[in-house]
């Protein structure tokens, strides 16, 4: 150390340097450069000019010169009977029209069909965070929120997958999407999907993303049912680079439509940047752009708020806030909005929270265009905002504001059965078409595993035989119905036919569809009708009860069981014989030790795990060692620790006192000083140890002698212990105030330990 | 076709509200969808295919709510059902960029489309394609 130089750099920075938020790189705001969020110098000024019922100019641009994304915009967007109203309005009076209770989405939604990009671009930039949010609880398409899980792992086994659908379509997921690390293994992946997504409940609508031509091929097949990789660009040299047109992707809505296939185009911020095409425009401004454009290709919907692009977006200065404000151009331009949320934005779990909740309070159509129901490690995708390991934060998330995240906790028990019954049901059909034949071994390694690490299943290459073999045989759904009917899972496949069924009606090709208990809900009959308090969508008492309902929730019945359980081991260790009303003493190193009401006649445990019975005996060693007379005594009237303190010190013959409560919590006061003016206090009972105790109990006596002991110090590192173990101690804390008895004078306890422990 | 308070919206959702009327692609009615006629073989992939009447229903209830653009897409739609799958690709195929390399043949399929299937919008979709593409120069080789 010595011959080192002395560092010359405030030591706080060596701890910001280790924390994973300095893995985020962040990018000073430059316009030139792309990296500009809102209103870059070279967004054009909102304009419209209509000449005999056309779009002659828009943004400043003559029709002669629109880029074909500007054609596209002018010829299918832009609602020529509303534009010039539209157009006309102020910014600023729009902006407040967003958040104004008194203006019904409706009216909003019309005036949307008339406004350019730069206008839509304009007036979102005027809201703030909290405004946008609550622009987007009044303008979501359908009435309730829902949730939409990746499921997919790094082996793509058609097993895990098929335990993995059931166990997302379980936790309430309204759509499933899966891919694949090679993309030939796409056939496997969406049989196993299909099943397990039927497996328990019927209306899990599901994808399988991958190449336009197979999607559609896996659709026709009846194995997928919805696809949302179509991606539309802002700038026509990222749409070509896309390798599309927005007539060739129009063109492609149509195709889905006539196979049955919900479809929703992708898009968001930060794409144009990432593919090199920006043309130095705001990210909002293009995605603007991106959005009339779907919405002028009749597509129902939209996956926007970044995507892939979230990460670069949110390295700008108000990054977060354009994603929010994208997702409600999307929502006013009337469009099923799965809003993101897909993508690990951040290396800070504080940043990933902070990412969601806006969402998650206004509610979206999807909150997650892919919530992560798989480990990070196995999604194929690259990991999601939330992932498996972090789902029970997310649930924790939705039952602290009680907000509608669209998911639920689902039992152990009730996840295994499930499971099982994907794997078996998966099994049959394997067999059944002469695919494969599971070993039990490679069933129960995947039921009971995490992810795929845990796995002894197929490998990547045993999968894409079996892939091959399903795609030349042409195998459908109809296969895959009988093959379950004639094994035994009957409801199974009565479930997936109930999804031809809905396919067939094309119900949900509607804006927002999912289907929930079997019916399908959109924004046709369903459709938000937000207008401020007491209206809208409210969880029923049913759904309160599920949101509330996360694991290991710490009851009073449970305290009383864990207290009961140790109380006849304690009787074996020590007594605590009652002696009539406690006496002042004249000893004058005697110190007093006040227990709580309940200590050691209710309660049995200190927060810190320790028994009671070794607490006292610390407490009393420490005061003999300390050359102190210990006494004990219970006191009823209080269970205060400060008033049990003062109480002890009051009955002390040297005035000197130690007040405990049964959850461990300790003072150290002396009979003279007001209360809360103690000499020491353990107020950090669950870190506080047999020696500090000891400690305690020593100091008392060394104050009887008049000298002044170094206070006991309890090693803390910051531990939210009030999280910890508040719970647990208010449920402690009113066994003791239920035991008071205000008149009831202090006894004097006789104390006898038996053996060592 | 009934008209109710809310026009044909009012029939929405018509799996439920219309089982007995909606037919699949093979001429199937709803409501024959049962595990029983899968069993004894009586279904085809044609019977778990949308049909181009039931997607004319559905943009007749987006029209009524006010969702035109939508409407339209599914007009489009359902002029594709009965395009063979081929036909599809080829088409995507040719729209996007640098496939085609003149007008002329996007306006050839366009011709196509309203000769074979009758698909009007579909052929008013390539052939405004094809006025774009050349003002922006989409038809040269991309690869």
């Amino acid at each position: 150390m010595t011959d080192q130089p002395a560092p010359n750099r405030w030591k706080r920075y060596d701890v910001w340097d280790e924390r994973p938020l300095r893995l985020d790189k962040f990018a000073p705001e430059s316009a030139g450069d792309g990296f500009c969020a809102f209103q870059s110098p070279s967004d054009p000024e909102p304009s419209i000019t209509i000449e005999d019922g056309r779009v002659v100019e828009m943004d400043g641009i003559a029709a002669a010169d629109f880029d074909m994304i500007d054609a596209f915009i002018a010829a299918h967007h832009m609602d020529t009977g509303v534009a010039e109203e539209a157009m006309a309005l102020d910014a600023r009076t729009v902006a407040r029209m967003l958040v104004d209770i008194n203006v019904p989405r409706a009216d909003l939604v019309r005036l949307a069909r008339g406004m350019t990009p730069a206008k839509l671009a304009e007036i979102l930039h005027g809201l703030s965070t909290l405004e946008l949010a609550f622009a987007q609880a009044k303008l979501r398409a359908r009435r309730r929120p829902g949730n939409q899980a990746h499921v997919t792992n790094a082996k793509d086994d058609p097993v895990q997958m098929a335990a993995d659908a059931a166990t997302a379509a379980a936790m309430g997921f309204d759509e499933v999407e899966t891919t694949m690390r090679v993309a030939r293994n796409a056939w496997s992946n969406a049989l196993a999907c299909t099943i397990g997504a039927a497996v328990g409940k019927a209306g899990t609508l599901f994808q399988c993303a991958f190449e336009e031509a197979e999607e559609l091929k896996l659709g026709m097949a009846g194995l997928t049912s919805y696809a949302e990789t179509i991606s539309v660009y802002g700038t026509e040299g990222s749409f070509i680079d896309g390798d599309d047109t927005p007539w060739s992707k129009a063109f492609l809505i149509a195709a889905y439509a006539s196979r049955g296939i919900k479809a929703r185009c992708t898009s968001g911020g930060g794409a144009e940047l990432l593919m090199g095409f920006h043309e130095t425009k705001s990210i909002l401004y293009l995605e603007a752009r991106c959005l009339c454009v779907q919405r002028g290709m009749g597509v129902q919907g939209t996956q926007n708020g970044g995507i892939d692009g979230a990460p670069v977006t949110g390295s700008v200065p108000g990054g977060m806030r354009e994603i929010l404000a994208e997702n409600v151009i999307a929502a006013w331009l009337d469009l099923e909005c799965a809003s993101g949320n897909d993508t690990r934005t951040s290396e800070s779990e504080i940043r990933t929270g902070a990412k969601i909740m806006p969402h998650l309070m206004s509610g979206t159509d999807f909150i997650c265009s892919g919530f992560g129901s798989i480990p990070k490690y196995d999604n194929s995708f690259a990991a999601s905002l939330f992932n498996a390991e972090e789902i029970e934060d997310f649930l924790v998330l939705q039952r602290d504001f009680e907000l509608e995240g669209g998911i639920r906790h689902v039992s152990e028990e009730e996840a295994m059965a499930l499971r099982r019954r994907a794997i078996d049901a998966l099994a049959v059909v394997l067999e059944a078409l002469d695919l494969a034949k599971l070993r039990p071994e490679q069933k129960e390694s995947v039921c009971l595993a995490h992810g795929s690490q845990d796995t002894d299943s197929f490998t990547l290459g045993q999968v894409r035989d079996i892939a091959d073999r399903l795609q030349a045989r042409s195998v459908t759904v109809l296969d895959v119905i009988r093959a379950l009917a004639e094994h035994g899972f009957e409801d199974i496949a009565e479930n997936i036919l109930a999804m031809m069924r809905q396919r067939v009606s094309g119900d949900y090709l509607q804006t927002a569809a999912v289907i929930r208990d079997g019916r399908v809900v959109s924004a046709v009959n369903e459709a938000n009708d937000y207008l401020g308090p007491g209206t809208g969508y409210a969880p029923s008492a049913e759904r309160r009860q599920e949101i509330a309902g996360i694991r290991d929730v710490l009851t009073k019945e449970q305290i009383f069981e864990s207290e009961d359980r140790h109380a006849d081991a304690e009787r074996r260790r020590y007594r605590l014989q009652p002696n009539g009303p406690a006496a002042r003493g004249n000893d004058p190193h005697e110190v007093v030790v006040g227990l709580s009401p309940a200590f050691g006649l209710r309660l049995h445990k200190a927060t810190s795990d320790l028994f009671l019975s070794r607490v006292l005996k610390a407490l009393l060693e420490g005061i003999e060692a300390g050359g102190g007379t210990p006494r004990v005594v219970r006191i009823w009237h209080t269970a205060d620790t400060s008033f049990l303190g003062l109480t002890a010190a009051r009955l002390a013959g040297s005035g000197i006192g130690i007040g405990i409560q049964a959850k461990g919590t300790a003072v150290l006061h002396t009979a003279d000083d007001y209360p809360h003016m103690n000499l020491e206090l353990f107020s950090q009972a669950p870190i506080t140890t047999l020696d500090h105790y000891r400690g305690l109990g020593r100091n008392a006596a060394v104050y009887t002698r008049g000298e002044r002991p170094e206070p006991i110090s309890i090693p803390y590192q910051g531990e939210a212990l009030s999280a910890r173990y508040h719970v647990q101690t208010s449920l402690i804390y009113a066994i003791e105030t239920g035991m008071l008895e205000p008149e009831r004078a202090p006894e004097e306890l006789g104390v006898t330990f038996y053996g060592r422990d | 076709m009934a008209e109710t308070k809310n026009g044909v919206a009012d029939l929405y959702p018509v799996g439920e509200k219309q089982a007995d009327k909606v037919r699949t692609q093979g001429g199937h009615r709803l409501d024959e969808l049962t595990l029983e006629n899968v069993l004894a073989g009586k279904l085809s992939a044609a019977d778990i295919a949308i049909s181009g009447d039931a997607l004319r229903l559905q943009a007749e209830i987006s029209r009524t709510v006010g969702r035109h653009a939508l409407a339209d897409n599914f007009r489009r739609g359902a002029e594709l059902t009965d395009v063979p799958q081929d036909t599809i690709f080829e088409t995507y195929e040719l729209l996007r960029p640098g496939r085609a390399q003149s007008k002329q043949q996007l306006l050839d399929l366009a011709a196509r489309y309203r000769r074979d299937h009758g698909a009007e919008q579909i052929a008013l979709l390539i052939e405004e394609a094809a006025a774009v593409y050349e003002r922006r120069g989409l038809f040269r080789k991309r690869f």
